[in-house]
């Protein structure tokens, strides 16, 4: 049995029929073809999947889809404007070269724009705490800490690659 | 994981109808930690039936010498609370370093009471600040409600509402934080409240549990020389991969000192 779930999506209204079961990072990768969230460990731990609902980091492999119901949802493919210009928190990862397989980049820019945006001002080990449950199997996260730190905290950040 | 119907009930009564109409249904809260077990078909139940539509169930608020926090206030909300914060540091403190940032969007006090998982934090809480468990039936007291492992005094047909924690002079939490997964593999809350001191465990048993030794001395000096000796007994302590029963026993006592020392 499916039944009609209704959401916004990136700032657009969307409906899919879903069965209770679906996960939102289901609903949003299978049914309305937004790749972009990925699914990492499908068991709450490594945060691939983290997108906003009503504003706050979740991951979506961990949330109904029937729990999105009515509720406003940013994922990554929702961050640049529609002319490409990068999210401030995108150009910093790129900046700061954040990534280098880019598997766990979405749910870690997600979570970095949630960080900046409950932390103003946070410092190095509050970023890497804030962390916790963004995993990157290629161990890049010097980068990764910098951008999000370049967002939340420009002072807090050395210039040291262009050293 | 096993399909079912899902509800989103508005009010406590349609949902405690919902409840009693259907035997296999099972209550969501933040769904942490069911959604994951439905996941490993650990349970298979025909309804879901979500609290979070139930306005009423959430927020925090300070009424006379108790804070009173709504069932399905989530973690964050409960770390970054002004009157939390204020009244019982130790409590917002420990709503912030349970699981990650995610996670504490979603989780709530009454799921996590109402799980008692042996390693979550919030029994230790509810143990060591002598909270109350407030039902649509009853008040159940801290020392009445954890009775062994993923097991409580609540019914089948009783929902948690809120979660009323007395004002202590001083408090603290110390929690030996499994570096993987967040959990606690030995947490104490430690407070003091006149002559009464309350030392709660989390992590180390199979259900939240208070160290009447360590209280008692406690109780005649607040210092971390009084307890230097003490620590848990391992006999009633759990082992697995993370931990032996003995070292958690150490843990215990090492932990409740740190709490005395920071409270």
């Amino acid at each position: 049995m499916t039944s009609k779930v209704t959401l916004t999506v990136n700032g657009k209204e969307r409906s899919a029929d879903v069965e209770a079961r679906t996960l939102l990072a289901e609903l949003l990768r299978d049914q309305l073809g937004l790749t972009g969230t990925h699914v990492g460990c499908d068991t709450t731990q490594c945060g691939c999947c983290v997108v906003h609902v009503d504003g706050k980091a979740v991951k979506s492999c961990t949330m109904l889809a029937v729990q999105a119901s009515g509720k406003q949802v940013t994922t990554i493919e929702g961050l640049a404007a529609a002319d490409g210009t990068l999210h401030p928190m995108q150009e910093a990862f790129r900046e700061h070269h954040g990534l280098q397989c880019g598997f766990c980049t979405p749910g870690m820019v997600m979570m970095g724009i949630d960080i900046a945006n409950r932390m103003p001002g946070a410092d190095e080990k509050t970023v890497r705490e804030q962390l916790e449950g963004n995993l990157c199997r290629c161990t890049g996260y010097q980068g990764i800490v910098e951008a999000i730190l370049s967002v939340a905290n420009p002072g807090a950040v050395k210039d040291h690659h262009h050293a | 994981m096993h399909n079912f119907d899902y509800h989103a009930p508005k009010s406590l009564d349609a949902a405690l109808t919902m409840i009693s109409d259907r035997e296999e249904a099972k209550i969501i809260a933040g769904g942490m930690t069911l959604l994951p077990t439905l996941k490993q078909r650990l349970a298979a139940p025909s309804d879901l039936i979500d609290l979070a539509g139930i306005a009423d169930l959430r927020g925090v608020k300070k009424d006379g010498n108790e804070i009173v926090i709504g069932a399905m206030t989530c973690h964050n909300d409960v770390a970054t609370s002004d009157i939390v914060k204020a009244n019982i540091p130790a409590l917002a403190k420990l709503a912030g370093i349970i699981g990650d940032p995610a996670v504490r969007h979603r989780g709530t006090i009454g799921g996590s009471l109402a799980n008692s998982d042996p390693a979550a934090d919030y029994p230790g809480a509810v143990m060591g600040l002598n909270g109350t468990i407030v039902t649509n039936k009853r008040s159940i007291k801290a020392d009445d409600y954890f009775l062994g492992l993923f097991e409580t005094a609540l019914e089948r047909d009783e929902i948690i509402t809120s979660v009323r924690f007395p004002i202590p002079e001083r408090a603290a939490y110390q929690k030996f934080r499994h570096p993987a997964s967040g959990y606690a593999v030995v947490g104490v809350m430690v407070s003091k409240t006149g002559a009464d001191v309350r030392v709660g465990v989390t992590g180390a048993g199979p259900c939240a549990f208070r160290m009447s030794e360590m209280e008692a001395a406690l109780a005649k000096s607040f210092t971390t020389d009084a307890i230097k000796d003490l620590k848990g007994n391992a006999d009633d302590l759990l082992s697995d991969i993370h931990s032996t029963n003995e070292y958690r026993a150490h843990l215990v006592g090492v932990l409740a000192r740190r709490a005395v020392a920071e409270a």
